[in-house]
Parts: structure tokens; sequence; C-alpha cells
């Protein structure tokens, strides 16, 4: 991906009520990326989203302005979408197949179609993944949080890790949010009281380990490094793009596989990661870690090498991975504390935290690592200051 | 169902049934009754040369109006459809009668018929009910001489059943999608059996199945059939939200079997709470509805031995 960069950002406000059509959102949020990097609507020539998007990438184009598109395409795979449609724009730049890529992600996930409602639709259709789904659906199995909490189930049985070890990650979200004006829980810190008390969704899983749900939409513009440096923003540079799945890969549900305590696509993307950019973990000041559910942010600490196999838990002990520990993660408030955006504005703050211009900025940082989607095929970043 | 389609087999091999001689000659009197009563004016079923109508020749082997069992020579195709009757496909429907004339009966033939089995298929599902289509073929014959044949075929079937609206099974909401891979599980399901399919070449099992084997391409598929126990791997507790079908709380697992192969399913028969990993169970079938099997997992007590 070298030579390519992140060179706008953008988003609506986040909310649980957007009263307006997805499209409008998406419409408003590439606007502010293309404000924001100083471009104009004309100036596009490629458009990258979500399989799980509603709004075409034609009618995006008709909406805000955009003329000839050269490159468009889509990720699947859910979350694990979100910077794998970077990777997809950084290459379509890389090869010149477009020079200015806008990846955009829209919904009112809140007050539209919640994902973590059951839908026997799931289960609906002999498709590849109907068929895998029907193994889980028929017996209640159906939410992501279920679909997590099994993994999770087994991870505390093989490391000991205990529900206050997962809520600590709420705890240190939810701190960052609350200094974070954007964030839905702006102002409303909790404690790992609080997290126990919570009622239970899916044992072992707490409502406080499962995050919100939003309405609202982020837009990102990719393009060369070189014409990044002559626009209004510092560039972050795309040091590393990078999609994973692993052997024996299922949407959610990969328990057929030996081990069920990792996320064996995330070490995918890990390894990926780090042989494209000649870095290691050590490199990284700053991470951005998907958080839909409280447990995979340990296995991600484990998967991309921050910490050995079972040792999260520690890792994560006396705020580790808080703005003053020896790894920030999500110093914005993740989608635990500022919105569900499908990981999508987990991006905007790794641009951020390179330009030097979060609200919780990290100090002196070089180089962050940004995932997506836990527990289904997924992607990574390393954004570099350039 | 193999058993009956066992005893097709075996009726089948008996081949032709004995040769049952009609009620009486062919005669005037019978044609002049059936041509009268079908508006069928042919001159050449009247006279002295007369011919019997060729449509006419099952009336000859009918048996009349004394159906006095006792009276009943058995074939052996009546094993077939007994069985059928008494495994509960009640039913009965001609669907296909074809006939096949060899020369004219006329007055004064003295006609037998036998009947041999051709085919039994089935299990289908049909618009009257689940049942199988017995073919079978009807030789008659003057003497030796062959004169007539006829391929008839009926659907032997199982009526729905008509239940009060109160008694009715509602469908259960989480359905399987199922297809020509994952089928041979279900159908499994429904006949206590837990089905894991194994490669036809080199033997490896797997769950959940699919079209090839990962090892060795083969698309030799098969099934063995589990043991039944397990031991849960992993499980979770399901509190909310409310699923369909469900009540809350309910244990999912994810249970690995002796087979070496892995399988989820729910874990009945006992408080959430009592549920941990390494916990031995059982299968258990649970019926959803009319047409899904859910295989579950009970606990297995410890005993002191």
């Amino acid at each position: 991906m070298t030579g390519t960069a992140l060179a706008g950002i953008g988003a609506t406000e986040f909310s649980k009520n957007s009263g307006r059509s997805e499209l409008q959102l998406a419409a408003e949020a590439v606007f502010a990326a293309l404000d924001d990097a100083g471009l104009a609507p004309a100036d596009v020539d490629g458009l990258v989203t979500y399989t799980q998007d509603s709004n075409q990438e034609i009618a995006l184009a008709r909406e805000v302005g955009i003329g000839d598109l050269t490159y468009f395409s889509r990720v699947h795979y859910g979350g694990g979408a979100a910077c794998g449609t970077v990777a997809h724009a950084a290459m379509a730049v890389a090869t010149g197949a477009a020079e200015v890529v806008v990846c955009y992600r829209a919904f009112n996930e809140r007050s539209g179609r919640r994902f973590g409602q059951p839908d026997a639709r799931l289960s609906g259709e002999p498709s590849s993944q109907g068929l895998e789904m029907s193994w889980h659906v028929p017996y209640g199995l159906m939410t992501p949080a279920a679909w997590v909490a099994m993994f999770a189930q087994r991870y505390m049985h093989e490391y000991g890790a205990k529900s206050e070890d997962f809520g600590r990650v709420a705890v240190a979200m939810r701190r960052h949010a609350a200094s974070n004006p954007a964030a839905w829980f702006y102002q409303r810190p909790i404690t790992l009281d609080d997290h126990q008390a919570s009622k239970w969704i899916v044992e072992p899983l707490h409502l406080l380990d499962c995050c919100q749900e939003s309405d609202g939409a982020v837009a990102l513009v990719v393009t060369s490094a070189e014409r990044a440096r002559d626009l209004r923003r510092t560039p972050a540079m795309i040091t590393a793009a990078a999609q994973g799945a692993g052997a024996g890969q299922m949407m959610m549900t990969s328990y057929y596989r030996d081990d069920m305590t990792g996320l064996a696509e995330m070490g995918v993307v890990g390894r990926k990661l780090w042989q494209i950019s000649g870095l290691s973990a050590a490199d990284i000041q700053a991470a951005i870690l998907y958080d839909h559910f409280t447990p995979f942010v340990l296995t991600q600490l484990e998967e991309l090498g921050f910490c050995a196999r079972g040792e999260a838990k520690d890792f994560i002990r006396d705020g580790g991975i808080e703005i003053d520990g020896h790894l920030p993660v999500n110093p914005h408030g993740g989608q635990l504390g500022e919105a569900y955006i499908h990981g999508m504005n987990g991006i905007a703050e790794g641009v951020r935290q390179i330009r030097g211009t979060s609200v919780n900025q990290v100090s002196d940082v070089e180089n962050v690592l940004v995932t997506a989607g836990t527990g289904v095929p997924t992607s990574g970043l390393i954004l570099s200051r350039g | 169902m193999t058993d009956l389609h066992a005893l097709a087999a075996k009726v089948a091999a008996e081949g032709e049934g004995p040769r049952l001689p009609a009620a009486s000659p062919v005669d005037q009197t019978m044609i002049r009754h059936w041509t009268e009563a079908i508006g069928d004016a042919n001159p050449r079923y009247r006279g002295q040369d007369a011919i019997a109508p060729p449509a006419m020749i099952q009336v000859w082997s009918m048996y009349g109006l004394d159906r006095a069992s006792a009276r009943r020579i058995r074939v052996p195709l009546d094993d077939l459809l007994d069985a059928l009757t008494e495994a509960g496909y009640t039913g009965v429907v001609a669907t296909n009668c074809e006939h096949t004339y060899h020369r004219h009966v006329v007055p004064g033939d003295e006609l037998t018929s036998a009947t041999r089995l051709t085919d039994l298929a089935g299990p289908k599902k049909t618009a009257l009910g689940d049942g199988y289509f017995v073919t079978w073929n009807v030789t008659w014959y003057a003497q030796d001489e062959p004169v007539a044949e006829m391929i008839f075929r009926l659907l032997k079937f199982r009526p729905r059943e008509k239940r009060s609206p109160s008694e009715e099974r509602k469908p259960y909401p989480l359905r399987p999608a199922q297809n020509r891979d994952t089928a041979f599980f279900w159908e499994g399901a429904r006949s206590g059996e837990l089905r894991i399919q194994k490669c036809g070449d080199c033997g490896e099992l797997r769950h959940p199945p699919g079209p090839l084997c990962p090892s060795c391409r083969s698309t030799e598929r098969t099934y063995a059939v589990a043991a039944g126990t397990g031991v849960v791997y992993s499980y979770v507790v399901h509190h909310n939200p409310p699923v369909p079908g469900r009540e809350t709380p309910f244990v999912v697992a994810v249970v690995e079997l002796p087979e070496g192969v892995r399988i989820v399913g729910n874990v009945v028969d006992c408080a959430a709470a009592e549920v941990e990993i390494g916990m031995p169970v059982r299968v258990a079938y649970h019926v959803m509805d009319d047409e899904l099997t859910l295989p579950m997992w009970t606990p297995v007590q410890h005993r002191e031995s």
C-alpha cells in the first residue's frame, strides 16, 4: 500500500434515531470527508462500501454529484469489511484504477434494522451461509452476543479469565468516551461494579460487554500519498492493509476448528500487516481494536502479538489499555463508548491520532494499528505519519 | 422405511402370483349390461359373432359383491398392500391404468388373471399426504394364451390428521435450510439417528457436512451413525433478547463427540447453572413440529460403580 494515504474523514452525528434515510446519512458523511480533505465530489472516481450497506454506490454518486466512476467494489462479512474498504481503495489508487476513492458506511442500525435481534431468516435459504447458520439457528444460537459468548466461555475455561477481565475493557472504553463530545456515552463513565451488575444478555456476557447500537455514517477519502500531501490535512499514510480468513472459517461460529480460544483470521491479518510494514507490536503507539463485544478485545491483543496467548487479562489489568496505559486502545471510546458504525468510526479515530487532532490524543504517535470485525473474516490497517 | 422396500423386493422376486379363475365365462348377457351402461352401441359387441369390448377386460375378473375374506385368495401383492396399511398408509387412490390387448375376448372364453408387483416408490410427499406409489401388472389368460395386460398404479398414503385448532402443532419458527449436501442429517434426526458425514473413500468424518471430502476430494459421501454420547466443550446461557419459539433462559452448547467431531445443540433436562464444560451428555431427539426433529443433549448421570 506504499504511496497511498487517508486524506479526509467525515461523519454524521452518532445517535439512536437519526430521523433521516441511510442514503442521506451516507451523503452527509461523504460531503464532510471531502470538505475535510479539501476535495470536491467531481474529484472522486471510486467508491467502496460493505456488501451489507443498503446504499448503492451509484445512488450515493447521484446524491453527492460524483460523475464518472472508474472503480467501485464491496467488501463482505459484516463489520469485517471495515479496513477492507480502505484496502480495496488503496489497491485501486496504487494500481491507477482510480485517483480518489471514498469508503463509506451508513445505517440506521438502532432505529432501523437491529443486528442484535434474532432473525429466523438467517437460516432461511440454502446458500452456503444459510446452511452454515442452519447448524446453529434452530437451537436459538442466533445473535452476535450468543455467538461470541460461546468463544468467551471456552476462553475463560482455558486461560482462567473472569467476567471482570472482560469488564475492564468496557470500563476503559467508557472512560475514553466520557471525554469525547462526539461519543454517545460522553460524560458517562462506568465502574467495574456497574459492569458486573448489568443484566445477562447471553452468559458469560453481561449487557455492558456488548456494544451499543447506533444510527450514523462515516466516510473516508483515500488517494495517493503524493496528492494527499498537497491537500488540507496531514495525511495518514497507509503503511499496510490486509484482509484475513482462517482455515475452517465460518461467520461468527468457527467452533469446529481445533482451537476455539483464538481468532485465527485476526492472526492472518496481523501477520500480513507486520510482513508488509516491516513493523512489530512494539512500533505501535495506539491501537483501534474492534470492540463489538469485550472478550474479543483480549483475543485480538493476543493474536496481534501485543501479549502472549492467555495473557491479555494481565495486559489489560490496571488500565493497561487506557489512554495512559502501555497500549492505549480506542481513545475515542470504541464502539462500546463512541458509536457502533461497523468499525468505520475507529478508522477515523486512527487518522486523528496520526494527525494529532484527537480529543483523547496519545502522545508521540507514529503508527496506529486498526482492526475490523471479529469472529468473521476480517481486515486491518497500519496508519503512519508521513 | 427400508423394510417396506425390502418387502417389495421380496414380493417382486416371487413374480406372478396364482392364476385366479374368473367368476364365470365371458358371456353375451354381461356384455349387454356393460355396453348399455356405458352407452356403447358398437355392432361388433352384438349378435352371433360378437366380441367382448376390450376395455371390459377387468370386469371378467372382478370380485363381486360378496366380499367375504374367506373366499378371497391372497396374492403376493397383498402382503405389501397390507404392510403399507399397517404402517399408516391407509389412504388409497388409483393414479394410473394402462391396458394392452393381445387378442379379442369372445363369449365362451374362460379367463384367468395373475398379478405381479413391478415397483414400489416412496415415501413421497403428495397433496394428499406422504405415501408410496405401488405399481403392478395383471395378465389375463385364456388357457395359457395371454389375451390382455394391465399396468396399474395406486398411491397408498397417510391421510393428513385433522386436528382441532387447539391441538394443532404450530410450525417451529427456527428452521434449518437444507440441501442435497445436508438433508441426510435432518432425515437422520427424524429417524432417531445422529448422522455424521463420512467420506466413502478415505473414511474421514466431518461435521458440519459438505459436498466434498476436504482430505481426499472424494464426492463419495456416506455417513456414520454416532454413538450419541458427547462432552460439553463450550456453552452459553441465552437470556436476552427473546428468541422466537424458545423460552429463556436456555442453554446452547458445542458438544465434542467421541467420534472426533463437534456439534452444536441445546442442553436440556437440567438447570442452566448445572451445565459446565466437560459435562458428559447423551443425545435426545426433540420433535419440534411435524417436519423438524432436533438432536439435543441431556446430562448423563454419574454413577458410583
